[in-house]
């Protein structure tokens, strides 16, 4: 078996011919590209470096930075045993990424997940109902500026207690 | 103590009158039915979070809640009068909570097992109920993260308390 290193350096040679930087951060690779080369990378992980398992798709958000928010995938491979991480930044006004669903199956519930936490679009995801959270919740609650306390409740409140918004 | 005071005899078995070590106790119909009620709760376990384990330690040998006529959960809410509400509930769960309070028949009561049931606890955020008294009346707060059983116990015990107060609606003026 190779060790990380050599795997990195192959998988930095095959990433860098994009748009985009590459560097290893505390043992795992990151790749910051554009938003357009996060599936073609995707399917170059997957097809010809090994990387057969999805292992996460979250979002950061980066209040008063623009692009505003940060998409970040997570891939591992069984046969190098590593991990590389995939970021982009997308803008507040079209938070749009490519669906990974196509190649792994498993990315659409995590998909579903981000959309509903921080309002990510995920295009060629047709299915993108809230996973967690329920039907006629307004807003993204890990968006930094949903107010921390902000309840939308289901059942109507008893008599004498009131609606917090504490935020 | 009412005029109307009667006196309920008491006969051992095998020993039928005199030999027994008392034959007689005195007490009040309304309080005789009190005290059969309090010591038959049947708690239904509505339960979501971590205060399960401490369900189960107080459930079980060294704590035992059979010893306040507590121990045996029905899974059914309508074999049951006390629903315990163990663990957060989460504004998406909160319609199934009040679904399964409305099933039970009266007369019912609610205890909010542990600090997320009864306040939301630490849990202040867009995701969960800020306390179940907000969606249906509650009778014991045990709080807690998760409660020491000797709380539940006490919790119960003021329970038991409450409901040997309570008048059944059989304990009437002809009763």
């Amino acid at each position: 078996m190779k060790s990380s290193a050599e795997v990195f350096d192959r998988i930095a040679s095959r990433l860098s011919d994009r748009e985009g930087e590459v560097a290893v951060s505390h043992g795992i690779l990151v790749a910051n590209l554009a938003p357009g080369g996060v599936l073609a990378a995707a399917r170059l992980l997957r097809d010809e470096l090994g990387f057969d398992v999805f292992l996460d798709v979250t979002a950061v958000d980066w209040p008063g930075q623009d692009p505003r928010f940060e998409v970040v995938w997570h891939f591992y491979s069984t046969s190098h045993k590593v991990r590389v991480r995939v970021k982009t930044r997308v803008p507040e006004s079209n938070p749009s990424v490519p669906s990974l669903t196509p190649l792994y199956g498993s990315a659409a519930f995590m998909e579903r997940e981000c959309h509903e936490m921080y309002g990510i679009g995920f295009e060629g995801n047709a299915d993108l109902r809230p996973l967690l959270l329920y039907e006629g919740f307004v807003g993204h609650p890990l968006r930094k500026d949903y107010p921390k306390e902000r309840e939308q409740p289901l059942v109507a409140y008893r008599p004498g207690f009131e609606l917090g918004e504490r935020g | 103590m009412s005029a109307e005071r009667r006196i309920i005899p008491i006969e051992p078995a095998g020993s039928p009158g005199k030999s027994a070590a008392f034959e007689y106790i005195s007490t009040r119909k309304d309080e005789l039915i009190g005290w059969a009620r309090k010591f038959s709760i049947f708690p239904y376990p509505f339960v979501t979070a971590c205060c399960a384990m401490e369900f189960m330690a107080v459930s079980s040998t060294p704590y035992d809640t059979d010893r306040f006529g507590a121990a045996l959960p029905r899974f059914s809410p309508r074999q049951s009068d006390l629903l315990m509400v163990v663990g957060t509930v989460t504004h998406k769960q909160a319609p199934i909570l009040l679904k399964v309070w409305e099933q039970m028949c009266e007369p019912k009561w609610v205890m909010a097992f542990g600090v997320c049931a009864t306040s939301g606890g630490f849990y202040q955020n867009y995701a969960a109920v800020p306390g179940i008294d907000r969606i249906l009346p509650v009778d014991v707060y045990i709080p807690g993260c998760p409660p020491r059983p000797e709380m539940v116990i006490d919790g119960i015990m003021q329970l038991q308390d409450k409901i040997a107060r309570q008048k059944h609606v059989i304990v009437t003026k002809d009763f």
